[in-house]
């Protein structure tokens, strides 16, 4: 079998978020960037597989040479090779765009990637690339398993769950439990730096352009209420607030 | 035109989607042109009509049996082949994980430009710009979008929607519906049911550890239960099986935006904070008055969930 899985390289979960530039670009000073954390667990499942019933995996990285350090990372995690576009990841399309091109030379069962990417948390990367390779496509996945060409699927909807069973190829958006996060060990770090990286260009163009960011308005003060009086916060919110 | 794609909920257009149709219709008049809103599965065509009352010209209703259950594939090809048949430009829907999978797969067909997570109506003094919510809601960023077919997901709460007594014309569309697309088998679908949907829900009442065990939970989901309120947890909450994944709130669970959010005893971790900072009203109800939500929060209480959460269900149930 062979998998593809997708990484994006983003900051971490508890970084604060700053903009330099006349707010035109991220303040990646001080900033810790890690795997996806929805393309960690999807990473993590296919390292799984490959365990069980045996598989390639190769991890592909549409974004600058600063992705490397998460790249090396999944090597180390236990993919076989990996692949960088190098170019920026802009927007939904093209980044699909990119995914899409690498994917249709490359015969693979199983195209695994986070839900979203925890940047731009648009969730369309998967269905994107699922159409543009003319293959099924299911999101977000929280159970996966594989039995010959035959996937079991466990998909979470609104308010609950489904099970389907669907033919590979898929390309598939994961999301916790489908793995538990994995940690590398000093073998798979070493091993890590002499695995296969290959950088190629970006086919296509971007469909959009960031031209500035900025942050929410800072909060007011919170209005703390006597835990004695607790039932005055209901009259604040109807007549204060007005959300009631 | 504008095209709308709705999400039907028992055979009525889902709150969110009636929201991105007035979104739709505010877009439409800074663009002079109209607004078509795309209905799939199975609906009563009076609850269609109603799109009229958020500012939809007519409803185009695919009611095929193979519809019947929502597939992303299906409904995908039925949104791309609508676009094609009606030169939309500008498609418009409310996120959801569901959407996502349509918009995705539809903006796959079309080439489309994709945009989630809008906040606002777009700017149009220079191309089209709208403002996203990025990093889940720690950050805005104002993206212009170029590709000639857009598709914005827009957030709840972007718009608050003024109602007209227009009605929407109902016009039954028979869409080319391949095999391919109906491969894959669903074997068993578990939803809870009776429930308030939580990613639609104005009022959401959220628990954490300080609730202390899944045997705790009655007087959270009273105080829920009496305001008409969605119930959600916390991510150790629902990694401890106390409250299933589908409540986990959070910058790895489902982003709210609701009008008002009650959490109990969670500390707010900045994960947490992350999924519900687009709230309108943020309520803190902890012991620990050290609690970083609550440098987060609107409204705070100081105290024993346990002691608090009766007293506010005895006051909402007393001014009913």
């Amino acid at each position: 079998m062979k998998i593809l899985v997708c990484i994006s390289s983003v900051p971490d979960t508890t970084s604060k978020i700053s903009f330099t530039d006349g707010d035109t670009k991220l303040n990646k000073a001080g900033v810790t960037y890690i795997i996806g954390p929805y393309d960690d667990y999807a990473l993590a499942r296919a390292v799984e597989l490959k365990e069980q019933s045996g598989a390639t995996i190769t991890v592909l990285n549409v974004g600058g040479a600063d992705a490397e350090p998460q790249i090396r990372k999944a090597l180390a995690i236990g993919a076989d090779d990996a692949i960088r576009v190098d170019v920026e990841p802009t927007d939904s399309y093209f980044v699909a765009e990119q995914i899409a091109a690498v994917a249709k030379n490359g015969n693979y069962d199983l195209i695994l990637m986070g839900r979203e990417t925890s940047d731009y948390n648009s969730g369309v990367v998967h269905g994107i690339v699922g159409e543009m390779l003319g293959i099924s496509s299911f999101s977000p996945v929280m159970q996966l398993d594989i039995n010959g060409n035959e996937a079991s699927i466990t998909r979470e909807i609104e308010g609950g769950k489904e099970k389907l069973t669907a033919s590979l190829p898929l390309v598939l958006g994961c999301q916790e439990p489908i793995a538990e996060w994995k940690i590398p060990n000093m073998r798979g770090i070493m091993t890590a730096r002499t695995k296969p990286l290959k950088v190629i260009p970006a086919a296509g163009s971007a469909l959009t352009i960031t031209e500035k960011y900025s942050l929410p308005a800072p909060k007011g003060a919170c209005k703390m209420i006597p835990a004695e009086e607790a039932e005055k916060l209901i009259e604040l919110l109807k007549t204060e607030a007005k959300v009631l | 035109m504008i095209l709308i794609f709705t999400e039907i909920a028992d055979g009525a257009i889902k709150k969110s989607s009636l929201e991105a149709i007035y979104y739709g219709s505010k877009v439409a008049e800074m663009m002079d042109t109209t607004v078509t809103a795309l209905a799939i599965g199975n609906a009563d065509a009076a609850e269609l009509e109603k799109a009229g009352n958020f500012g939809a010209t007519n409803i185009l209703h695919a009611n095929d049996t193979k519809l019947t259950s929502p597939n992303s594939m299906a409904y995908a090809s039925v949104l791309a082949e609508t676009v094609k048949n009606t030169g939309a430009k500008v498609i418009i829907t409310a996120k959801s994980s569901f959407a996502d999978a349509v918009i995705a797969r539809a903006a796959g067909a079309l080439k489309a430009a994709v945009v989630g997570n809008v906040t606002e109506l777009p700017n149009m003094s220079n191309g089209f710009q709208v403002k996203v919510s990025i990093f889940t809601g720690k950050a805005f960023a104002d993206v212009k979008v170029n590709g000639d077919v857009k598709i914005l997901a827009i957030k709840k709460n972007a718009v608050a929607p003024i109602e007209n007594n227009n009605s929407a014309a109902v016009e039954n569309i028979s869409p080319s519906l391949y095999e391919n697309l109906f491969s894959a088998k669903v074997t068993e679908t578990i939803k809870a049911t009776g429930m308030i949907s939580l990613p639609e829900a104005d009022l959401v009442v959220s628990g954490g550890r300080g609730m202390k065990g899944p045997e705790n939970w009655q007087p959270l989901l009273d105080l829920a239960d009496a305001l008409g309120a969605a119930t959600a947890c916390s991510k150790p909450v629902s990694d401890l099986d106390w409250r299933p994944h589908h409540e986990h709130v959070g910058q790895t669970g489902v982003k709210v935006s609701p009008n008002l959010y009650i959490a109990c005893g969670i500390s707010g971790a900045i994960q947490h904070l992350a999924g519900v900072n687009s709230s309108k009203v943020l309520v803190v109800i902890n012991k620990d008055p050290e609690a970083p939500f609550f440098k987060a929060a609107d409204y705070g209480i100081v105290g024993d969930v346990f002691e608090i959460l009766p007293k506010l269900t005895k006051a909402i149930l007393a001014n009913k």
